[in-house]
């Protein structure tokens, strides 16, 4: 599927396996986020999702969005639980009790959920070497309670813990990079993805299931209400996210690294911060500090991809 | 989808399944979000190319193609969040108030 091409659209499947009828605010960039992994894995998929906004949305008892298996989890152990599924399934089927089709196990869960809660459960899953895939689904906050920080948090981000005030401009920390993490683990498929580049996430998504080992798909999906945005943005600012550098698209493929929305020319990082609420109160002195970090960053990658 | 949903209210001990699963897959399709919107998408049809972004782009899988190839909202489900008009190739779709009844 060319990415580039306008009509590339119409060449998407239309089932939905995220049914319609969930209960996202409007303009929720993470449910289509959902809804674009759901298209890109299929039918023949078992769902464990961990506690966070997708949950609370989609299965809202006794009504339920999904048209696949779907687990609902504690905040800790998406991981374990889509890899115990993994691992039952297969003996099932060494045993013969069960045909085998190709079923792909997919955990899911938020920022919250995957760098800070539920870390230790997913390392521990990459370290097994179970055939699986995580997505985290990564709205920079914990958004499902009202704006909480959370390790994905940018710096200078204001959320309701880290508010911005005369002492502290928001968040005082950096972004933890969830990726690399990820990628230390050495397992088989690694890659960023966003919402605004819909086939460039499904193409992944579809590489992930076919990896034969762990893979992590860490998705940028833009929270209208947590950032202070109106909700017809929420496309628009992800594509800014990448044009500025803040969020390079990159996939890790047997440790082979290769950027895969290229930005030849980046725009400044202001560009990115200024339409968000949640950075109105920054300085230019910070937003300085911000660009020197994205491009540090930024160069460091480009050097990985070299190797 | 096999059966309506009971509403809260209505739903006692004896319709809930052992752990509380839901085995009517996708059930929430039957669930009301359209009236959430405040304005609501129109489609220019002399300016639309059916390129399908804005089908591709709606959180909510409310965009869909009618018999002559155009794309329009379901709007049963469509919240009013206005992405479809701010990503339309040709800028054919505009947002409209919704009017008291």
């Amino acid at each position: 599927m060319e990415s580039l091409n306008v009509y590339a659209s119409r060449l998407v499947t239309k089932r939905e396996h995220f049914a319609p009828g969930h209960r996202a605010c409007q303009g929720c960039a993470e449910a289509l986020a959902v809804r674009l992994v759901a298209k890109a894995l299929g039918q023949n998929v078992v769902v464990a999702s961990a506690t966070g906004c997708m949950e609370i949305i989609s299965t809202p008892f006794p009504f339920t969005n999904w048209r696949v298996p779907w687990i609902h989890v504690a905040f800790e152990n998406a991981a374990a639980v889509a890899t115990g599924a993994e691992g039952a399934y297969r003996a099932l089927v060494r045993k013969g009790a069960l045909p085998e089709k190709g079923t792909v196990f997919l955990g899911m869960g938020g920022d919250g959920g995957t760098s800070d809660i539920g870390l230790q459960a997913l390392s521990g899953a990459f370290e097994r070497g179970h055939r699986f895939i995580y997505v985290c689904y990564d709205n920079e906050a914990y958004m499902n309670t009202g704006v909480q920080r959370s390790s994905g948090t940018p710096f200078g981000a204001s959320t309701t813990t880290s508010p911005a005030g005369k002492l502290k401009a928001g968040q005082v920390t950096w972004k933890k990079n969830m990726p690399e993490i990820a990628a230390a683990h050495g397992i088989p498929y690694v890659a960023t993805a966003c919402s605004s580049y819909p086939f460039d996430l499904m193409k992944k998504v579809e590489k992930a299931a076919k990896a034969g080992g762990p893979a992590y798909i860490h998705i940028l999906s833009v929270c209208p209400t947590g950032w202070g945005l109106p909700s017809e943005k929420a496309i628009w600012i992800g594509r800014l996210a990448v044009e500025t550098g803040v969020f390079p698209l990159y996939e890790v493929e047997q440790g082979r690294y290769r950027i895969t929305v290229d930005v030849p020319a980046q725009r400044p990082v202001g560009d990115y911060l200024k339409p968000q609420g949640r950075f109105r109160h920054l300085t230019p002195e910070i937003v300085e500090q911000i660009q020197t970090r994205v491009t540090a960053e930024w160069e460091k990658l480009r050097a990985k991809t070299a190797l | 989808m096999k059966k309506p949903v009971k509403s809260e209210e209505e739903l006692g001990w004896k319709d809930i399944e052992v752990g509380c699963t839901v085995s009517d897959a996708g059930n929430a399709a039957q669930y009301r979000t359209g009236d959430w919107r405040s304005t609501r998408p129109v489609w220019d049809h002399t300016r639309c190319v059916k390129c399908g972004v804005c089908y591709i782009f709606c959180p909510d899988s409310a965009v869909r193609k009618n018999e002559e190839g155009y794309f329009e909202a379901d709007l049963f489900y469509c919240k009013g969040c206005g992405i479809c008009a701010q990503e339309c190739i040709t800028a054919c779709i505009k947002m409209v108030e919704e009017a008291e009844e």
